[in-house]
């Protein structure tokens, strides 16, 4: 897609008026028509958008923008707070009944993914040691029950059904009660989609609520839905005052500006997010990560906790101590590049860096490139591995033929690789250098480690 | 003669019933667009900057794409300038004509399935999760079955729990035949199948169903580059028709869509689903006008008769409705007189 970051359109903005001299309110106002659109081509709604800039402008046109140097930053930082202001601050947890079990109700159009987030919330509540409930309520929708029940098996939670027959309303009661007698803490109602002007289909969830008494009611939002987020989480909250959101299908490449509109017009907390198509793809909401992502500034907060999650400490560390004594082996490289693929695909990775989403466009990453390399490297003996420098001609055009490549493709990389190394030896001979120095007494620099994130030489 | 009034003799030619679902559809998509820019033209006496600007927020509102608003919004400023119209009543015309001709397809048949009758018409369906690409092939399934045709069904969906029962559910419902694996199985060999049964049995129309998946997920985009590939294959010329299906809530993120499914399984048309409820529609006009694919079928209720062909003068007469029986009114008034 053609959206620019956010913080290249102010940039950009700021550098039209550069050469005028002095900067000053109309510049701001230049300013905000570009977070303007930006928010907008991010589908957060007018009306927020609208209040959003307001609050925005006034601090913008204060003191600390026209005096900063960068003003360009200061704006971009001052929307960037106030978005995380209006994201709400911490991260939501679900509600525990005093006396269980604790009834959850999960509402919301069609095709918003009600049930598949009702499955991966059990999922997510069995990892805490929760019993949860399946109750299947989606009477209309052809095999909704037959997929609850789906969902169940695979996650191994029993789930409550008396066919497509039988009131909603009467399923839920029943449920409630069948809960009680096999003491399980978490009923887990999975409602039929509704459009939110469906008066007759509301009635009946409002019924559902009056006998249920939920604790949580549960509003399942699409996150690439458009301007009308806002119509329809109205109108839910209002029938049927929600306790929370769960947003589903984040991991599309959607800035998911839906969130922003839910969270201002009701008031409540985005409390999950669906992140992929597997049953643990639920996470917590992180409001700051969000305000992040709708502006196109990257998620760097969420790529640290993935590689942390993937990256096998001793192996780097290993890794660390080996190539300060300037020694870099194939065998390392494939390592290296084999704790990043960890991280998932290398596109979603670039996609949480800042200014990356921009990029992203033009720059179609070639997974399958990284797979040629590795076949590369694959296809040399143990030896060769440990010892580049063997590598001749014909040790060469065997490498190409056992990876199905061509020989120039080795040679580029055995190139690359070899420049690699050059910049290895120029880093670890600049830390030893400068560790030198700090033993006789002079400099002091806490903190200076090895710099060790490099990173495979393609592009 | 005006251009409502040709757009309105346009539609008294077609049936009652079909212009009625198509008003009621789109009733909250009229109010929000249509009522809003005659508010707007009503308070600006004169056309400045904050007209302009506010005009931009009502098409904006209404999901027509940010791109497409701005392109509009600049060539209105151009005819302000080349006209010298001063008087904010004067510019709604030229607005309506615009978006209708956004709207329109440069070829009349465009919005009609490429189908013929005395061979196998292959249809794909592709779209991201939850948009109704199962319900849309129930119901069209049904609506080919009305037609006489035979038609059969493939269950191309594996991923999903349960989607291979929602599709026989509607195979039941319809009374149409549905090939199918179990729940994990390999979607270009169920697809596979579904050819060969649909050659053997000598069918007119085989409707492919295929798992929702997110645009940017690039092995399962080869996965349906894969199918797309068996069916060309297998049959010459097909797929005849490859549909998105398409969330008519989904704001901007719909243009995307289009974008990559058209790469991977070369769409050919759209479908626009559960446009009965919300306010929008206007993100037609920005993939129409964006990436050139035309809007074939719109879904515009829960029952199995709610798909509906597209016909931009039916959408366009829904969306300004109020506009037409307004200025129909006064030519009355001024006969009168």
């Amino acid at each position: 897609m053609a959206f620019e970051s956010l913080a290249s359109r102010l940039q950009g903005a700021f550098d039209k008026l550069r050469g005028r001299g002095k900067i000053d309110e109309t510049a701001v106002n230049e300013a905000m028509r570009e977070v303007r659109l930006a928010l907008l081509e991010a589908d957060v709604n007018f009306k927020v958008v609208k209040e959003f800039i307001a609050r925005v402008k006034e601090r913008a046109v204060g003191q600390e923008v026209l005096k900063s140097l960068t003003p360009g930053q200061m704006v971009i930082k001052i929307v960037n707070e106030e978005l995380t202001a209006l994201m709400g601050g911490d991260v939501a947890k679900i509600a525990v009944a005093n006396r269980p079990p604790t009834v959850v109700m999960m509402v919301g159009l069609q095709g918003a993914g009600k049930t598949t987030s009702t499955g991966k919330l059990a999922k997510h509540l069995q990892k805490q040691n929760r019993k949860p409930l399946l109750v299947a309520a989606d009477i209309y929708r052809p095999a909704a029950i037959k997929q609850l029940q789906v969902l169940g098996e695979q996650i191994k939670a029993p789930v409550f059904s008396l066919g497509d027959q039988v009131s909603p309303v009467e399923i839920a009661r029943q449920a409630i009660e069948h809960a009680k007698e096999n003491h399980l803490d978490y009923v887990l109602i999975d409602t039929a989609g509704r459009l939110h002007i469906d008066e007759a289909l509301m009635e009946e969830l409002r019924q559902v609520r009056e006998v249920a008494k939920p604790d949580e009611i549960l509003l399942v939002v699409d996150a690439m839905t458009g301007q009308d987020a806002v119509n329809v989480a109205e109108s839910f909250n209002q029938q049927l005052e929600l306790t929370g959101v769960v947003l589903t299908k984040l991991d599309g490449d959607t800035r998911g500006g839906a969130a922003l509109s839910v969270k201002a017009v009701t008031g409540k907390p985005i409390k999950f997010a669906a992140m992929g198509e597997k049953l643990d793809a639920l996470e917590p909401f992180h409001p700051d990560r969000m305000a992040s992502r709708i502006l196109g500034m990257g998620d760097v907060l969420s790529l640290i906790e993935k590689a942390q999650e993937a990256v096998d400490t001793e192996k780097a560390k290993q890794m660390e101590r080996q190539m300060r004594q300037g020694e870099f082996t194939f065998d390392m490289f494939l390592d290296s590049m084999q704790q990043m693929r960890n991280l998932g695909p290398l596109e979603d990775i670039l996609g949480m860096l800042p200014g990356m989403n921009k990029l992203k466009g033009n720059m179609k990453v070639d997974e399958k490139q990284i797979g040629r390399v590795e076949a590369i490297v694959k296809s040399m003996t143990k030896a060769e591995r440990a010892n580049p420098d063997l590598l001749n001609a014909s040790r060469r055009k065997r490498i190409a033929a056992g990876s199905g490549t061509s020989i120039q493709e080795v040679n580029r990389f055995i190139k690359q690789f070899e420049d690699m190394k050059k910049m290895m030896k120029q880093f670890t001979g600049m830390t030893d250098k400068i560790k030198k120095k700090q033993k006789k007494g002079g400099l002091k620099m806490p903190g200076m480690n090895f710099p060790f994130n490099f990173k495979p030489p393609f592009k | 003669m005006s251009f409502f009034s040709k757009l309105r003799e346009a539609i008294v030619q077609k049936s009652e019933a079909v212009t009625q679902k198509f008003t009621d559809g789109l009733t909250k998509t009229r109010n929000l667009l249509v009522e809003k820019v005659e508010d707007l033209v009503r308070r600006y006496k004169k056309i400045d900057e904050d007209f302009f600007e506010e005009l931009e927020e009502i098409l904006i509102t209404a999901d027509v794409g940010v791109g497409t608003v701005m392109e509009l919004i600049d060539e209105l400023r151009g005819e302000v300038r080349r006209q010298k119209i001063e008087n904010a009543l004067d510019l709604q015309p030229i607005l309506s004509e615009k978006l209708v001709a956004l709207l329109k397809n440069e070829e009349a048949d465009a919005t009609s399935l490429q189908l013929e009758d005395g061979r196998l018409n292959v249809i794909l369906f592709v779209g991201v999760n939850g948009v109704g690409k199962t319900t849309t092939i129930g119901k069209m399934a049904h609506m080919f079955k009305q037609q006489g045709k035979k038609v059969l069904l493939a269950a191309g969906d594996t991923f999903r729990a349960a989607a291979i029962e929602q599709l026989e559910v509607w195979g039941e419902r319809v009374g149409v035949d549905v090939i199918k694996h179990q729940q994990g199985a390999d979607p270009a060999a169920v697809i596979y199948d579904a050819l060969q049964a649909a050659k053997s049995r000598g069918v007119d129309i085989l409707l492919c169903d295929t798992a929702g998946r997110l645009q940017n997920k690039v092995n399962l985009m080869e996965e349906l580059n894969k199918v797309y590939r068996v069916v060309q294959r297998e049959v010459p010329g097909a797929p005849h028709e490859v549909l998105l299906v398409l969330d008519a809530t989904t704001g901007q993120n719909a243009l995307s869509q289009a974008k990559t499914f058209g790469q991977s399984a070369g769409v050919t048309g759209i479908v626009l689903t559960k446009l009965d409820g919300t306010a929008k529609g206007g993100i037609v006009i920005a993939i129409r006008n964006e990436l050139k694919i035309p809007v074939k079928y719109v879904g515009l209720g829960e029952r199995m008769d709610d798909l509906q062909p597209f016909d931009p003068e039916q959408f366009v007469h829904a969306l300004f409705a109020g506009l037409i029986a307004e200025e129909a009114a006064e030519t009355a008034k001024q006969q009168q007189e």
